[in-house]
């Protein structure tokens, strides 16, 4: 089996620790290829994102073509194949809300970051993302902002604390 | 374990709770008011006042009144005075134990005579705010696996499958489909394995009832499934829970861990030949994920694309054996029905919609959070009465129940009695649960817009009259709301809403066009004044 297995992934080298942890979390899933989604899960966890090369990488142990791992890695919408930002804001779309007016949160800050839902800015320290429903909706509109949730949120409160990362208070 | 063991930690638990109990709300909602500090600085201030041999703080699951959190709760025992304080912060802590000893308090107290929990029936939501989330003890000493006991060792499975089948219990999924029918066909089904699936992959936006009953009472949603495991045939189940929904996967784990520790799951449960053992599938953020064939896929590690039924789950599911799919809800309510007989559940709710239902309220209302009312209740009721009206002295203009395959039911309609059979005719559906009060302010083009825009993403793409479909309506939609439709475009989005109704593969492409229907039915002159100018 571990013929098949790449000497170097890309930036990662074979002796990375992280690798090291992924390949504990194949084994602990005895290498089945039904888990698949919690092998990529636990990458991301480990490496932030999903390089290609991870892919290629998981491919092989899983002993999975690729493109069935592309193509899983692509379907799910918490999977990304690019670098996240420093920083998170995740600005909930969900019905209440956006009855609340989350619309005008996230037009706000897409304005003031300049940059849109789904990118990072420039210089890697935010990541802007809009999620469909957190399921806080008791306290909308909800935006997370480093995986903490936070409610009852205003255009200004979330330019704030965004504004806070980008000038490194935090 | 036997029956005598289980009594035993039931009342060694009761036997160690003080006399007064201060109930500190751990839910998402709450947690994320910051109710962690205030259970922490309550503990402190407790340690301070020296009040340990008569006070205890316990975090419990959700107390409904989301919109006032973090709540805490005054439980004393010797008087049965129950007081709710709201909006607590962590300096307030020391307040609260004052509040104890008797001195006046400045704290915000809830009305506990309002209409939001007077009208409340709590069955799936019985120990959610009472219990302790994290220990098993505590769910065993409010009754817990006593059910699944008296299933394992005093009937046989078919006898369970009668139960349900007489209480008339539907699937709180949304479809309403007859409980008792399902877990009779795949019972009757051949397979050398079966599953049991519980599907926690609460997608539809606005809802959060499965996030509750997950973060403040997991146990029951575990016995639920043993049970429906027992009377089908099943020993493995899965519980496929979406990642937004970190809490509630912590505290699954947690109490599948302390079931099997205790032997209520696994092997040889209750000292009888029935083995289950239940994992947990974390989804990946896909809506579609919440259609039975499309999670399967899911849970199988593919993309979560939908197939043809038949075959049906019940027939051939996971891996291709006879699976039962339930919703949280579903499974939350078996429990209740087998302590307290089929006929006590028959006798609540409407002549075909049996049972209560859980709603999460949210939107331009005062009280948003969590309600448990019997089938039947009005909407009037639940918007007026207990969600006390829209704020700012606003007007209701409809509320949309169903998610993204509901609709809009107008506020002229609100004198409805909630079943499945009467949201239907009104053109919306039950749904999981999410009940979101829109004010005259809100534009319905706009929300037909808004759900159109999350089926367009939310499509897999498997089938063409929804990958297609949905866009092409969110176009039309889009050019209709900035003003710049016509007549023409009016037309062809009712035609086109058909279509994609009639000719889609699973629910959500079938759904879609619901949001659109029903504001074209009931508010079609702000289509109509759009066009015009």
């Amino acid at each position: 089996m571990k013929t098949t297995v790449p000497v170097r992934v890309n930036h990662i080298e074979r002796g990375d620790k992280r690798l090291r942890m992924l390949d504990t979390a194949i084994k602990r899933c005895q290498y089945q290829q039904d888990a698949l989604i919690e092998i990529l899960h636990r990458a991301t966890e480990l490496f932030g994102y999903l390089e290609l090369d991870l892919l290629l990488y998981i491919a092989r142990e899983l002993k999975l073509p690729p493109s069935r791992v592309y193509g899983v890695a692509t379907f799910y919408h918490l999977f990304s194949l690019a670098p996240k930002g420093k920083h998170n804001c995740v600005v909930c779309t969900g019905t209440a809300c956006y009855v609340k007016g989350a619309q005008e949160i996230l037009t706000t800050l897409e304005t003031f970051i300049q940059i849109k839902a789904g990118d990072t800015t420039p210089d890697g320290e935010v990541s802007l993302m809009t999620a469909r429903c957190l399921g806080a909706c008791g306290i909308a509109p909800a935006v997370v902002f480093d995986g903490e949730v936070l409610g009852h949120q205003t255009a200004q409160s979330v330019c704030k604390k965004v504004g806070e990362w980008q000038h490194g208070t935090t | 374990m036997e029956l005598h063991e289980l009594l035993e930690i039931a009342r060694a638990e009761n036997s160690q709770t003080k006399p007064i109990q201060i109930r500190c709300c751990t839910a998402a909602g709450c947690l994320s008011s910051g109710s962690q500090a205030v259970r922490e600085n309550l503990l402190t201030s407790l340690e301070a006042a020296g009040l340990e041999q008569q006070v205890e703080v316990v975090g419990v699951g959700c107390m409904r009144l989301c919109c006032q959190g973090p709540l805490v709760e005054i439980d004393e025992n010797k008087s049965h005075k129950i007081t709710l304080y709201q909006q607590v912060t962590p300096q307030d802590a020391p307040k609260v134990i004052d509040s104890i000893k008797g001195k006046n308090t400045t704290l915000k107290q809830q009305d506990l005579q309002h209409p939001f929990f007077t009208k409340q029936l709590p069955i799936v939501l019985e120990n959610s705010g009472r219990v302790d989330p994290e220990r098993i003890q505590s769910y065993i000493a409010a009754n817990g696996y006593q059910a699944l006991y008296q299933v394992l060792r005093e009937m046989k499975p078919a006898e369970v499958v009668e139960v349900i089948t007489k209480s008339g219990l539907r699937g709180r999924g949304g479809a309403g489909y007859p409980t008792g029918l399902k877990w009779g066909t795949v019972a009757k089904s051949p397979g050398a394995k079966k599953f049991v699936i519980c599907n926690a992959d609460e997608g539809d936006p606005g809802a959060f009832m499965d996030r509750s009953v997950l973060e403040s009472d997991p146990h029951r949603v575990l016995e639920g499934m043993a049970i429906a495991a027992y009377s089908i045939g099943a020993n493995q189940g899965y519980i496929y829970v979406r990642a937004e929904y970190p809490i509630a996967i912590k505290r699954l784990e947690t109490a599948i861990r302390q079931a099997q520790r205790l032997g209520v799951l696994g092997t040889n449960i209750f000292e009888s030949p029935f083995d289950f053992k239940i994992e947990i599938r974390i989804g990946a953020g896909a809506y579609v994920c919440g259609e039975e064939t499309a999670l399967m896929a899911s849970i199988e590690g593919k993309r979560g694309v939908p197939h043809p039924r038949p075959p049906y789950p019940a027939e051939s599911g996971l891996w291709g054996y006879p699976t039962l799919i339930n919703n949280v809800e579903t499974f939350a309510n078996i429990a209740p029905i087998i302590r307290n007989g089929a006929e006590w559940f028959a006798n609540i709710g409407t002549e075909k919609s049996k049972g209560t239902k859980v709603f999460a309220l949210a939107g331009k209302i005062r009280n948003t959070g969590l309600i448990e009312v019997p089938m039947g209740t009005t909407l009037g009721e639940i918007v007026e009465q207990m969600g006390g009206g829209i704020p700012d002295g606003g007007m209701a203009k409809a509320v949309q129940t169903g998610g993204p395959s509901g609709g809009c039911i107008p506020a002229s309609a609100f004198t409805t009695p909630v079943d499945y059979e009467s949201l239907s005719a009104l053109g919306s559906m039950m749904g999981s649960g999410g009940m979101i009060v829109m004010d005259q302010t809100t534009n319905m083009v706009d929300v037909a817009r808004f759900f159109m825009e999350f089926c367009m993403d939310e499509s897999c793409g498997k089938c063409i009259p929804c990958r297609v479909g949905t866009v092409q309506l969110h176009d039309l939609l889009t050019r209709i709301s900035q003003g710049k439709g016509t007549q023409n475009d009016l037309h062809l989005l009712e035609e086109l809403c058909d279509m994609v109704k009639h000719t889609s593969l699973c629910g959500l492409g079938q759904s879609a066009p619901n949001p659109v229907f029903s504001t074209l039915r009931y508010f079609r002159e702000e289509y109509l004044a759009l066009i015009k100018q």
